[in-house]
């Protein structure tokens, strides 16, 4: 068991004879590097850093339409839009159903991933192609096109799931107009429509698994479950690194399956925090609030996506 | 004309290759050549909403005909986009000449400064006997003048009002449609105790702000207050219209949960699941092809009640207004464009209008001609359009309402605020709402001093 270890932290490492300090390592190339990345460099600047900023300073200002009309209507408010948006009571709804999202549709959807990857990378299944494809069919799919036919599956008296859980002898549950059902009923399409691209993330995971470590494995005397956790997961450590930051970044963004399903409802529901930036910054045109809801949304993000890495790196270590 | 001489320096060498290039060469100076015709013409752009857009077609064709000088760019944006694109074209100052702007938004359009003020141009067509103003329903009229500029013409109205099962009503013995609130109450309880169980007495959408408003207005609220600087949802007079509001649905009279229990109307209604329904002209046309020829004559559109003997009661003047932008375009094109807004707000035109889109129209000579004031089922809202009003020209209003009443609304009715409480959390949030509003109008009037 620790030479599985061992092996799996050292193939982790790039340069293992060289301290890590590529963060604080200055460039002494010659200056001709710089032609070569300034392009990149440049378009990054324009397009990504230069917004950014604009963003978070249009975040500390009340921008809305009379500023649009006039720059003279336009103030500096330090703060007040951050503080005004910890007292709304809408944001911390949108938190909480944000949140509620993340924390199960979340490891759903990722294990929805595996368990598909696991099928297709077993030795006794066939049409492997035709699966794979049928099974990543939904992630190019548009997904308002797919939210509009859930709608119909989710429909009280003619959907497709009601119509199975009366079959089996249950009560019909009605999915977008229960508060309670709402949510559940958008994890279930979020999952369904994106396991298909972790799941290939997975299978190419489970590829470069050299078959030495389960033949190893398997003389050792372990049976397929024990080979499943001592092998297949560790060796997959860094794929679920990857795929656990991924899917939790697209998860805390929230927005397109309620916005055509629910409108954010019933009794606000399904209503997330991009719902709640875009309400604010599209429809009501407070872009410097929006901006503010942007910004928060980032720095939770990046709050559990440092969090995500800190737990892994202490469960590998 | 280079690139003609020059072909001809090496037509020896290659004449097939050279007459196609001529060929190429001619195309593209007969388009260009079009172009140019075309520059002496004036463009107007206009930007029209949903199904007008295409509707109104015929009508911009004989506007080109009779103005062989002037060509009518229209372009379709669809309702649910219009109020972003609009914004965004604000922005990138790419505005439309003409454009078709939904009632409620003109003031704030006005607040950015981009509508023309069009007061000159109105008098000097008034006296030309061009355009009638006072044809326009005054409630229709109001709407468009800001202060005293007139800021955008009439196009098309609508109200919303009661559509009324009659039979039902006679089966629990009112023959007569309601006039007051207290008729109103009494009818509604007299139906929902004839009617079978999962059946109301009314069908009010709790999604939808209008009829808290409309009951509002009857009971003489402004909503704002000092020039729309507050909220004045606690005032006596909206809290009792509210309260009369909330009262229809905890006392079981209209469902709350309508917005997801309720997938076909139309079905409904014919099954007598609620007798009295708050909508508007877009369905009357809609119920009266879809409904069986047994429900002919046992349905019909009723003006709203009023809590004192003035009948009908007021409801929100609704509808679309035709503007011009204040953009950077010259004379000739504005000119241009308000020929085109004169044409189209012209009784004649008005009636062609309502037989090409069913809209209602603006005018009451229009009503006349186009025969709508005699259709039964029209008729309720030429009554009701005797007495609408415009809502309070404040920019923030449509987030006040969609984003802050209803809730509240909602809240009270499935009675986790009281009527107080919610009123009171209501004029604490629109103040929030206003807070920028009040800034910038003390700063105009410190500017003005």
């Amino acid at each position: 068991m620790t030479t599985i270890a061992q092996s799996s932290s050292t193939s982790g490492a790039v340069t293992p004879n060289q301290p890590a300090s590529v963060g604080t390592r200055r460039y002494e190339g010659p200056p001709s590097g710089w032609w070569f990345a300034g392009p990149a460099v440049a378009i990054i600047a324009v397009f990504f850093l230069a917004p950014i900023a604009a963003s978070i300073l249009l975040s500390l200002t009340d921008f809305d339409i009379y500023a649009l009309a006039d720059w003279q209507n336009l103030r500096f408010v330090g703060l007040q839009n951050y503080i005004q948006l910890l007292h709304s009571e809408r944001f911390w709804i949108a938190l909480h159903n944000t949140l509620y999202f993340v924390a199960i549709g979340g490891p759903l959807s990722v294990a929805a991933s595996l368990g598909a990857a696991l099928l297709l990378d077993s030795k006794l299944t066939r049409l492997k192609v035709v699966w794979r494809t049928v099974f990543f069919a939904p992630v190019v799919t548009t997904l308002v096109a797919v939210a509009i036919v859930w709608r119909y599956l989710y429909h009280t008296k003619y959907g497709l799931f009601n119509l199975a859980l009366t079959k089996l002898g249950f009560e019909p549950i009605d999915w977008l107009g229960d508060p309670q059902w709402a949510m559940p009923a958008v994890i279930f399409l979020a999952v369904w429509k994106n396991f298909g691209y972790n799941m290939i993330i997975f299978m190419a995971g489970l590829q470069s698994i050299p078959s030495e470590l389960y033949e190893a494995a398997e003389v050792d005397g372990a049976g397929p479950a024990r080979r499943f956790w001592h092998v297949t997961l560790p060796m997959l450590g860094p794929t679920f690194l990857f795929v656990g930051v991924t899917t939790m970044i697209g998860f805390f963004q929230l927005f397109a399956e309620p916005y055509v399903m629910t409108q954010g409802g019933p009794g606000e529901s399904t209503y997330s925090l991009v719902m709640l930036m875009y309400e604010q910054g599209f429809r009501w045109w407070r872009l410097g609030f929006a901006s503010a809801v942007a910004m928060t949304i980032f720095a939770l993000t990046l709050a559990a996506t440092l969090l995500q890495v800190w737990l892994q790196r202490r469960a590998g270590a | 004309m280079t690139l003609i001489r020059l072909t001809e320096n090496h037509r020896q060498r290659c004449a097939t290759a050279i007459w196609s290039l001529a060929a190429v060469v001619m195309a593209i100076a007969s388009v260009s050549g079009c172009g140019e015709a075309q520059e002496t013409k004036t463009v107007v752009n206009f930007w029209a909403m949903g199904a007008e857009g295409e509707r109104a077609l015929p009508l911009i064709e004989e506007f080109e005909a009779a103005h062989p000088e002037i060509v009518v760019r229209v372009q379709q944006v669809p309702w649910n986009a219009a109020h972003e694109k609009l914004l965004t074209a604000f922005a990138g100052n790419s505005l439309p000449d003409v454009c078709q702007l939904g009632n409620t938004w003109i003031a704030e359009f006005d607040a950015l400064g981009a509508l023309t003020d069009l007061t000159d141009r109105v008098a000097a067509s008034e006296q030309a006997g061009k355009i009638e103003p006072d044809d326009f329903f005054p409630g229709v009229w109001q709407g468009n003048v800001i202060g005293k500029r007139v800021c955008g013409l009439p196009w098309y109205v609508d109200a919303r009002l009661l559509f009324v099962r009659t039979d039902i009503l006679a089966q629990a013995g009112h023959a007569e449609l309601p006039r007051t609130w207290d008729d109103w109450l009494e009818a509604m309880r007299d139906v929902q105790a004839i009617q079978p169980a999962g059946s109301y007495a009314m069908l009010a959408p709790t999604n939808e702000f209008e009829t808290p408003v409309i009951l509002g207005m009857q009971a003489g609220a402004d909503m704002l207050r000092e020039d729309g600087r507050y909220g004045d949802f606690s005032s006596e007079a909206f809290r009792r219209a509210f309260e009369f509001y909330v009262g229809i649905f905890r006392e079981g009279l209209a469902p709350k949960d309508s917005n997801s229990m309720i997938s076909n109307v139309v079905q409904e209604f014919e099954r007598g699941t609620f007798a009295f329904y708050v909508t508007g002209p877009w369905n009357v046309q809609g119920f009266r092809d879809r409904l069986p020829p047994s429900l002919e004559g046992k349905w019909t559109t009723c003006p709203w009640p009023s809590p004192d003997d003035s009948w009908p009661g007021v409801a929100i003047a609704g509808g679309s207004s035709l503007v011009m932008f204040e953009n950077a375009s010259d004379e000739r094109r504005q000119d241009a464009a308000w020929q085109l807004l004169e044409f189209l707000a012209q009784p004649r035109q008005q009636v062609r209008f309502t037989e090409c889109t069913g809209n209602l129209p603006p005018g009451a000579k229009a009503w006349e001609t186009s025969g709508m004031r005699s259709d039964p089922l029209f008729a309720g809202f030429y009554k009701q359009l005797q007495n609408v009003r415009p809502v309070p020209p404040a920019p923030e209003w449509e987030h006040i309402v969609t984003g802050e009443l209803v809730k509240r609304a909602d809240a009270a009715i499935n009675g986790r605020q009281t009527v107080d409480e919610a009123l009171a959390e209501l004029d604490q949030r629109v103040d929030e709402i206003l807070e920028k509003r009040r800034w910038i109008l003390d700063r105009q009037a410190r500017v003005q001093q």
